[in-house]
């Protein structure tokens, strides 16, 4: 297994939108570089002219009816936000 | 009566039921009671709703006094796992990120549950997000083993197998992505079924990696596994990778095909450590008893089963890395009370790092990396070239066979903790169960016999849409032998 450090792990993190805690960070980027070392095996095949799958069973132009169906009220659809008034989500300011 | 009332199968009560020797409400209740006498010592529920579930057990005793029952399951409980939406009861995917989460709408296969008069019962643990082979992962509890109180459920349908072998629940539902029904199925002594690749509708399932998840049924035999996916199964418009394709009656094509002499193939890459895998005995036997029957066993080849480790977790962890992009601390997830105002996005990054559990963060930053610019094509599309090759090697196998056998899992249930801390040996627990999704085909696990006293899975896997066959081929085995009818001592 490759000893070698794969992952920048702040920037990554960032990324993906986490905060972690430089204990984390020590953990995780030891993990994932083996897990990364681990999964580099795939380079040892020849995979020249071989196309991808993205789907098992790939099923093509999906296509419906563009129709208003009232499938949840706003009560419904906005019951589970952590914050609300006046039928909207409230979040933090952002711009001033 | 009771004693025998649980561990009756879904089948059986369904015959009670219609001849009334036995009300949905005198089931439920035996059921309710079954649950908490266990509970303590299994923990396989999140949460579950008595009064809820009474009053559906009396709608279907209703409907069948007036005449009108609606089919086989009406009024039988069925446990769900807690990442499939059930409206007005919670969703938490065992994770703090959606801990107050309550669905405002049904999952298809709950609304196919629900038109065939099904009971739908508690909330079954998960490992958080399905993430996991333990239901270790979880955020709130984790689950025993019931023929051992020491090891894990598997996972990450851990909570479903568990409750099913428990006899906690007639029957439950789980999702498998890379293994998660047939890994615990195999732990817990009980029938476990992965549908092909849009056989079932993923609509209100909430997703980990959309490309292999599949929900399926976690039963005591294998009838009732084919009475569940029955009623879960059919194309539908709000899935558009489901597949447009006539469902066989499972039940009648298993009775139709009984005494068929099967043609089984054994990837030899399966069997290369038979030696040094503790599960393989009541394999091998199984698969001596094939022979018995008649049925051409023959070795077959699956040359790239060494790198499907690799291409899974390269690809279950993208596709999760962006299906989870949408827990944002915004719209109805956990949010953070303190967080940097001065930076527009640390209201994410700090939600996300309270409300997610380690190995998701891991996940979902391998996903990350292995998506990021300049890392792409060597990782992402890598792995979906050779998950081509990977699909390949089983059209090839089908040429020859009509399915596969293999051992479930390379070891039965571990003891809590003894993984935990070293994710990549995790990982590799799942090596038999992965090629399945990343290929799309069916498959199952059957309990076919135990090491050190803990159950030991055989698993079938079958060509696309025709899980009638697979089933077939499990209902020969069972029909010989008695383990449906064993169950662990709680």
């Amino acid at each position: 297994m490759s000893e070698e450090k794969h992952i920048d792990i702040d920037y990554t993190a960032k990324l993906a939108r986490i905060n972690l805690t430089d204990a984390e960070k020590e953990k995780l980027s030891s993990q994932l570089d083996s897990i990364i070392g681990y999964v580099e095996k795939l380079e040892e095949l020849d995979t020249s002219g071989v196309e991808p799958t993205a789907h098992p069973h790939p099923v093509y132009n999906v296509w419906q009816e563009d129709v208003v169906a009232s499938e949840l009220s706003i009560e419904e659809a906005l019951k589970n936000a952590p914050a609300q008034r006046d039928n909207m989500i409230v979040v933090p300011k952002v711009v001033d | 009566m009771s004693e025998e009332l649980h561990y009756k199968s879904a089948s059986e009560l369904s015959e009670l039921l219609g001849k009334k020797e036995l009300s949905a409400v005198e089931l439920m209740k035996a059921t309710i009671a079954r649950t908490k006498a266990v509970e303590d010592k299994v923990a396989a529920f999140n949460s579950y709703d008595e009064a809820d579930a009474l009053k559906q057990a009396e709608a279907s005793d209703a409907r069948r006094a007036a005449g009108e029952a609606l089919g086989p399951l009406d009024g039988i409980p069925v446990g769900i796992k807690d990442n499939l939406a059930v409206n007005g009861q919670p969703l938490t995917c065992s994770s703090k990120m959606l801990e107050k989460f309550v669905s405002p709408y049904d999952a298809t296969c709950i609304e196919k549950l629900k038109t065939e008069g099904a009971v739908l019962w508690g909330r079954l643990n998960l490992d958080e997000f399905a993430m996991g082979s333990s239901t270790e992962n979880s955020a709130f509890k984790t689950t025993s083993n019931p023929w051992n109180l020491e090891c894990i459920p598997g996972g990450s349908s851990g909570g479903s197998a568990a409750a099913t072998a428990a006899g906690q629940a007639a029957m439950t539902l789980g999702s498998d992505t890379g293994g998660s029904i047939r890994q615990p199925a195999s732990h817990c002594g009980v029938v476990g079924v992965k549908p092909t690749y849009g056989r079932v509708s993923r609509y209100g399932l909430a997703a980990f990696a959309s490309s292999l998840d599949q929900i399926g049924p976690v039963t005591r035999n294998v009838k009732d596994a084919a009475l569940l996916l029955q009623a879960i199964s059919g194309h539908d418009e709000r899935d558009s990778t489901s597949y447009r394709i006539s469902e066989p009656n499972f039940l009648a094509s298993m009775e139709k095909q009984r005494g068929r002499k099967w043609t089984l193939g054994l990837p030899k890459e399966y069997f290369a450590n038979a030696a040094s895998t503790p599960a393989m005995e009541p394999v091998l036997k199984a698969i001596e008893f094939y022979r018995s029957l008649g049925c051409e066993v023959k070795e077959v080849s699956l040359p790239h089963t060494d790198y499907a480790v690799a291409t899974y977790y390269i690809i279950a962890t993208a596709e999760a890395s962006s299906n989870l992009a949408r827990y944002d601390g915004i719209r109805y997830t956990h949010r953070a009370e303190k967080f940097d105002t001065k930076d527009s996005v640390d209201i994410y990054c700090q939600s996300r790092a309270e409300g997610f559990g380690e190995e998701v963060k891991r996940r979902v930053i391998l996903g990350t990396y292995v998506l990021s610019s300049g890392y792409y094509d060597a990782y992402y599309l890598k792995a979906q070239k050779v998950r081509t090759l990977i699909r390949q090697d089983f059209e090839k196998a089908f040429e020859e066979v009509d399915a596969l056998l293999t051992p479930t899992s390379p070891t039965p249930a571990f003891k809590k903790g003894e993984k935990s801390s070293d994710p990549l040996s995790m990982y590799l627990s799942d090596i038999y169960t992965i090629s399945a999704n990343l290929a799309g085909i069916p498959g199952m696990s059957l309990p076919c016999g135990y090491s050190d006293g803990l159950p030991v899975g055989l698993q079938i896997l079958g060509k696309p849409f025709q899980e009638d066959e697979m089933l077939s081929i499990a209902n020969e085995f069972e029909a010989a032998h008695g383990f449906k009818d064993q169950h662990p001592s709680l």
